[in-house]
């Protein structure tokens, strides 16, 4: 006899949910960031205004949203936007960032990393070295210890 | 600046008697080592052999010269000195996971201990059993209790813990003392309830040390995603926050009502000053031995060698840490001055030595530093 003849259907039952110990995070259903405007940022970039594009790109991000898909159209507009920019113009651009921009274009680096393509991991480790040398180790301690990711 | 290599293990955790003639180290093992000061030596005097866990905790009561330890093996002992050896009381926890920290309370007659089982336990002597008799702060604690720091007022206990939180809770124990006046961080205080609580919320890492100012208005904690953060309890409950370039600290101490001292991965401590009227809290400088520049020049080799290995053509060829501490930092602790006007603090940590560290060569060997 190979067939089990009982009901299986408890292996179904996922048993961490009803741990009474298991540790359930804050829920901030605070601001829902959409993500940045597609359509604008890509006007910008055709016209050459690759620092106007850079800082609309940073402006809200998704970070409280636990839709998959808007991250993913969300790092797809800010990675096309750090591709596009000349090596010279990324220092300036990373200037003018304040502590918690750093931060937020680190995560966006990073989850660039995840996925390489042909001519991104060169221009993604330029900002990389850029947002380093402005943030320092902490910002990238902060990318790997925030809870709520891009 | 004085450095002495005690060993070559890490030291977990270290305490000093009153008048700063012995400490008390425990050598990452099951152990505490006493050692007594002799001229510039250091003698082990007593070695304390009682628990069956890493040592994760040892506070030393000045006044009443009594050593608490509390260690992975859930258990917590008092230790007194008598006829020249040092005895143990064993003191039930009540806790199912290990101790993490311990701390007398101003005044001795109580101890608290944190602990992985998400509880901190309260301990006070029964004079009638002859016996110490803990009580528990559970709610609404949800991961391990990391660090803890009393009030001056001997009831209020700031607790740092895994869940990302920083929390003030009232340990008032009505057996061994009268009700306490209201402070600015509340006035109903019952055993347990929690004051204020800070942190969380989608952000932050675990919160390593809480430290209390002189005065008690004031709270700091340094946590995991390389933050420290100072609120005043005085000015409303917004805390001021500074996101740090360094790796985490481990450790954070008021050294005076407006500076802060932290350490901790980077292997040197660093100050931060707090400005009360701005609410900010600002890098007030890196303490540390100040760095020899040599001013040797660099062959056409040796540059191409350095960008084969290391991708920077740099000047410096950093073989090892410039600092004094070798590894990471894990406590720091006042020696005179007390939290208001410390002049000398200790720090100890994984490399096994303990440096002890003067505020006022510190002052004027970087010049910019300047302790408010």
């Amino acid at each position: 006899m190979a067939k089990n003849t009982l009901s299986s259907r408890f292996r179904k039952l996922d048993i961490d949910e009803f741990d009474e110990n298991k540790f359930v995070d804050d829920h901030d259903e605070a601001v829902d960031n959409q993500g940045p405007d597609g359509t604008e940022i890509e006007n910008l970039i055709r016209i050459g205004d690759t620092m106007t594009a850079f800082h609309l790109a940073l402006r809200n991000p998704p970070l409280n949203t636990k839709n998959p898909a808007v991250k993913e159209r969300a790092l797809a507009i800010v990675l096309r936007v750090l591709t596009s920019f000349k090596s010279s113009d990324i220092e300036p651009a990373v200037k003018s960032l304040d502590r918690s921009g750093v931060d937020l274009l680190m995560k966006y680096i990073y989850r660039g990393f995840e996925k390489p393509s042909d001519n991104s991991s060169a221009i993604l480790l330029q900002w990389h070295e850029k947002a380093f040398a402005v943030g320092g180790l902490g910002s990238i301690v902060r990318v790997l210890t925030a809870r709520k990711t891009v | 600046m004085s450095l002495h290599q005690f060993l070559l293990e890490p030291i977990t955790c270290h305490a000093w008697n009153r008048d700063r003639t012995q400490i008390a180290i425990s050598p990452n093992n099951h152990e505490v080592h006493i050692y007594q000061k002799s001229g510039n030596q250091w003698v082990k005097s007593h070695e304390l052999k009682e628990h069956n866990g890493h040592i994760t905790g040892i506070d030393w009561a000045p006044k009443s010269d009594r050593i608490v330890t509390c260690g992975a093996d859930r258990n917590a002992y008092v230790w007194s000195l008598k006829d020249g050896v040092w005895k143990p009381t064993l003191v039930i926890l009540r806790i199912n996971r290990a101790a993490t920290f311990v701390k007398w309370s101003p005044l001795e007659n109580k101890f608290a201990v944190g602990s992985g089982a998400r509880l901190i336990s309260v301990c006070y002597f029964e004079s009638d059993n002859d016996w110490w008799v803990s009580k528990h702060i559970k709610k609404p604690i949800r991961s391990t209790v990391l660090s803890l720091d009393w009030h001056p007022n001997n009831v209020l206990l700031a607790a740092g813990s895994c869940d990302f939180k920083c929390r003030v809770f009232s340990a008032y124990i009505k057996e061994v003392e009268e009700k306490p006046g209201p402070t600015p961080w509340g006035s109903k205080m019952p055993f347990g309830a929690v004051l204020a609580e800070f942190g969380g919320a989608g952000g932050g890492g675990w919160v390593h040390s809480v430290s209390f100012s002189s005065s008690g208005n004031r709270l700091a904690w340094v946590s995991h995603d390389s933050t420290v953060t100072v609120v005043d309890g005085t000015k409303g409950s917004t805390p001021s926050q500074l996101k740090t370039e360094f790796l985490p600290l481990l450790s954070v101490l008021f050294i005076s009502e407006n500076s802060v001292v932290a350490a901790g991965h980077d292997c040197y401590p660093v100050l931060f000053v707090y400005d009360g009227t701005k609410g900010s809290v600002t890098f007030g400088g890196k303490l540390d031995v100040p760095k020899q520049t040599s001013q040797r020049g660099i062959s056409a080799r040796e540059r191409f060698q350095n960008l084969d290995r290391r991708a920077t053509s740099s000047e410096t060829t950093e073989q090892g840490l410039e600092s004094l501490h070798k590894n990471s930092i894990s406590q720091i602790s006042v020696l005179e001055g007390g939290k208001s006007k410390c002049s000398t603090f200790c720090t100890t940590g994984m490399d096994g030595g303990m440096v002890t560290w003067d505020v006022k060569s510190l002052e004027s060997a970087l010049k910019d530093l300047k302790i408010v």
